[in-house]
């Protein structure tokens, strides 16, 4: 068996190593498929949807699927590009996200990806969920409001003996993602940054810091999601 | 209590693969699980306490707050409130002085609603203290309230008779009836235990998958998948070890025919299972148990341990060497998403039953990450039929594509509801004239519960099996006298919404905006536009991972569809846009206690 597999991506001949997870393949083909929960490094769990893609006709998510030979996949037809701006909307109208008075305002994928995908106003009805700000824990701080329960800081980060430090409380529209009140405490400087940095929005904020980098400066406000990757097809070309 | 947690985790070898036993165990001791137990937990097993308790709040049957010592669980499924549950629930609430979710001020009785409890074809139905009590009338809860006063144990609690068959064992004693209606090849006592377990050491274990082949057997799940083609998979992946699970948490609202095989066809289930095993090369099956059932726990380990003793489970089964087999009974905990296969595994793991991404799948990667079968209870007691009188056999029953019989579970308006064993090829109206409901009286069928599909007269005609109207096995039939928007599918959607897992963004966050939807077109404030979100909105629960979320719009998409008018009727004809918004009412407490009058 060959190394190599070819497949297509929006009928575009693509090439990737066996066993490679669709959203790293296409990466590497300059072709850029959205994620939320998926972070490099971190175990994919495909809980966001976003990164959806068909392959073969099949709805299923780029960062959990590994390509194969042959394979066919849609990414950028109307269809795909609406049900990933509803999730976005979806996600949006879940929670509180005030963009403008965030921390994270500029370097939130959430809020890039809105751009990204012309969101103006979400075609779903604001839930105005009330939510907590859990300020407990001396170098972080959790806030509720903005989470959007991706799970990436639940299978980034634990201790040196692999117990969670952040995981999921209750079930369905009541989940949160809580934070241990022992571990929360012994937090280092080192693990409460990369918490901050792993969360997508601003919801794992490192405490008595903030705006190092002025609005107007940050990742997405130089360049739009996505644009590094597909500048990279561009050249190929 | 330090000691006693202890012991517990002791009990299951400080192994926090068992978090799930660890905690019923806790549960049933104490009747809630304290913090503090939390905490110690946690440190015996070294894991942190938000690992622990993310398993503890995903379950409906654990609780963090003391539940009193009668803990009442009062099915709330829509055939329940077809069969009077108001009445029966307005009756607890007063004789209790407690709305659900609340524990009298005594501490001694606890009240909460909970989802199909699979009791379908005998509602109203409760669970006290882990005993089932069924077709509850006002005046028998006022009973029970009065026996809990005066401090009686459950048993003592029955008046009525207990029910036939196993049910009045007294290892069960439950009123529980088992209304089998009808007996076909499969459910047949023509099956002598152990006598296929004698047959298959005769054979090899590629003999047995290929007798499972031949029969074109499917999974009687609701997938449908080849039963041989999964086995083959299983026992083709490299793996140390092999497990075999029987997926008995049946939560599809309206079904309950695992409950009458369990406590009917208990030895022919565990025997498919030993075969099952056989054939795949694994020693250890596990027989995943929904709460619910847990009234026939002392019951299925008696059974358990008579197959231990003939030999027909433990080490070189009926002497031959090398074929060892054994199963233990591991409870859910109340979670409808566990009945999806990989939600199973990871809930018998310890954690929450959040479905697995796949690839992989279980039959290469499943409990422990070992290769795994999961089958249902139904399938596991028909390779025993197949293999005792071969695939041709089997072939002989059904249709090409649907060989075989299927275990139906039958309730709502009908004169006998309970479970039939079918050859598949009947249409529905065959099937609503074999339990005594007539065409004409029946305003709707629920087929395959609610991620299945409702249907009219006009599609009556439509026959059951996979090349047409594939099913589970529940079938739910409505009168004329119901309400279809407000009784069915806004139960419906009110279950999705409470069993989510809430992985997902889709299935967390969609089902509650589309039951808003239609709470918006049941007030009569819905406009068209209501509609066509509700259609354009239900197709984005397709991108979620596994089958709950994906069917989660199905009550009202299916609804719909084949009754557009029950919404047509009620939205407003002229007008275009309604925010659903009154001030009116929102200002009106606010204003009846300043003793204002709105200025609109």
């Amino acid at each position: 068996m060959s190394q190599f597999v070819k497949f297509t991506i929006d009928t575009i001949e693509c090439m990737a190593t066996r066993g490679q997870y669709l959203v790293d393949a296409a990466r590497e083909n300059g072709i850029f498929i959205p994620t939320l929960c998926n972070y490099p490094g971190v175990k994919p769990k495909g809980s966001c949807r976003i990164c959806t893609v068909k392959v073969n006709g099949k709805l299923m998510t780029a960062c959990t699927t590994p390509v194969a030979e042959g394979m066919n996949v849609e990414n950028e037809s109307a269809e795909i590009n609406d049900l990933r701006k509803s999730i976005i909307e979806l996600l949006f109208v879940e929670g509180n996200h005030f963009c403008p008075a965030c921390e994270k305002s500029g370097s939130c994928e959430l809020q890039a990806l809105a751009y990204r995908f012309k969101m103006l106003v979400p075609r779903f009805p604001f839930q105005f969920p009330y939510r907590s700000v859990d300020a407990s824990h001396p170098k972080i701080i959790k806030d509720h409001n903005r989470c959007i329960l991706c799970k990436r800081c639940i299978r980034a980060i634990t201790d040196d003996s692999g117990r969670s430090i952040f995981a999921y409380r209750k079930r369905g529209i009541g989940v949160e993602v809580v934070v241990d009140p022992k571990l929360g405490k012994q937090l280092t400087d080192e693990l409460a940054q990369k918490a901050m940095d792993i969360c997508p929005v601003g919801s794992i904020l490192v405490k008595e810091k903030g705006f190092n980098v002025p609005i107007g400066a940050r990742r997405y406000d130089k360049s739009p999601i996505g644009s590094d990757i597909e500048s990279m097809q561009i050249s190929k070309i | 209590m330090k000691t006693g947690v202890q012991k517990i985790v002791e009990k299951y070898g400080k192994d926090k693969t068992r978090l799930m036993d660890i905690l019923i165990d806790v549960q049933t001791e104490y009747g809630y699980i304290p913090h503090e137990i939390t905490v110690q937990i946690a440190e015996d097993l070294g894991m942190s306490e938000v690992d622990v308790d993310q398993t503890i709040s995903f379950y409906h049957f654990f609780s963090q707050k003391p539940t009193g010592k009668y803990h009442i669980f009062l099915n709330n499924s829509a055939v329940a409130n077809m069969m009077g549950r108001a009445e029966v629930a307005h009756t607890f609430m007063k004789e209790l002085g407690i709305r659900f979710g609340e524990v009298t001020s005594d501490g001694l009785v606890g009240l909460f609603d909970t989802s199909c409890i699979g009791m379908n074809d005998q509602e109203p139905a409760a669970i006290i203290n882990n005993q089932i009590f069924t077709r509850l009338t006002p005046f028998r809860v006022k009973e029970i309230v009065r026996d809990i006063r005066e401090g009686k144990s459950i048993h003592d609690m029955v008046v009525a008779d207990y029910g036939d068959g196993q049910n009045s064992s007294d290892l069960i004693k439950s009123v529980v009836a088992n209304n089998i209606r009808k007996i076909g090849p499969i459910l047949e006592r023509n099956f002598k235990p152990g006598q296929v377990i004698e047959k298959i050491t005769k054979m090899t274990p590629e003999q047995v998958i290929d007798e499972v082949k031949k029969s074109n057997m499917r999974g009687r799940g609701g997938a449908g998948f080849p039963t041989g083609m999964k086995w083959e998979f299983c026992r083709n992946a490299a793996g140390p070890k092999k497990y075999i699970f029987c997926n008995a948490d049946e939560g599809e609202p309206g079904t309950f025919k695992d409950r009458v095989i369990l406590t009917e066809r208990a030895r022919l289930l565990f025997e498919g299972m030993v075969i099952a095993g056989y054939a795949v090369g694994a020693d250890e099956g596990i027989l995943y148990l929904r709460h619910e059932y847990k009234y026939l726990q002392a019951y299925l380990e008696s059974i358990l341990k008579v197959a231990r003793e003939a030999n027909y489970l433990g080490k070189n089964i009926l002497g031959k060497k090398g074929f060892n087999f054994d199963i233990r009974i591991q409870f859910g905990a109340g979670a409808y998403v566990c009945g999806e296969e990989s939600a199973l595994i990871e809930s018998a793991e310890g954690k929450r039953g959040e479905p697995r991404d796949r690839p992989p799948f279980p039959v290469e990667k499943g409990y422990l990450d070992m290769p795994t079968v999961v089958n249902n209870v139904e399938t596991l007691c028909a390779v025993v039929k197949v293999v005792l009188n071969g695939g041709d056999w089997y072939k002989s029953f059904g249709t090409t594509e649907s060989t075989g019989t299927k275990l139906l579970s039958v309730s709502g308006d009908c004169k006998f509801p309970g479970v039939y064993e079918v050859v598949w090829g009947f249409s529905v109206n065959d099937i609503l004239d074999m339990v005594g409901a007539h065409a004409e009286d029946v305003q709707a069928v629920q087929v395959g519960g609610p991620s299945g599909a409702i249907i009219g007269p006009n599609e009556f005609n439509r026959i059951l099996g996979y090349e047409d109207l594939a099913t589970g096995g529940s079938l739910i039939i409505i009168g004329h006298n119901r309400d279809i928007l407000s009784d069915i599918v806004l139960n419906f959607m009110e279950f999705f919404i409470d069993e989510s897992c809430g992985s997902c963004s889709t299935c967390r966050i969609l089902p509650t905006l589309l039951r808003n939807k239609l709470l918006k077109i049941l007030d009569a404030r819905g406009v068209k536009q209501d509609i066509d979100d509700i259609v354009a909105w239900g197709k984005i629960l397709k991108a979620s991972r596994c089958g709950l979320g994906q069917t989660a719009a199905n009550p009202m998409l299916s609804s719909l569809k084949n009754f557009r008018h029950l919404y047509e009727k009620k939205i407003q004809k002229n007008k275009e846009y309604d925010s659903g918004f009154d001030l009116g009412q929102a200002v009106k407490e606010s204003c009846e206690a300043t003793g204002r009058v709105p200025n609109f």
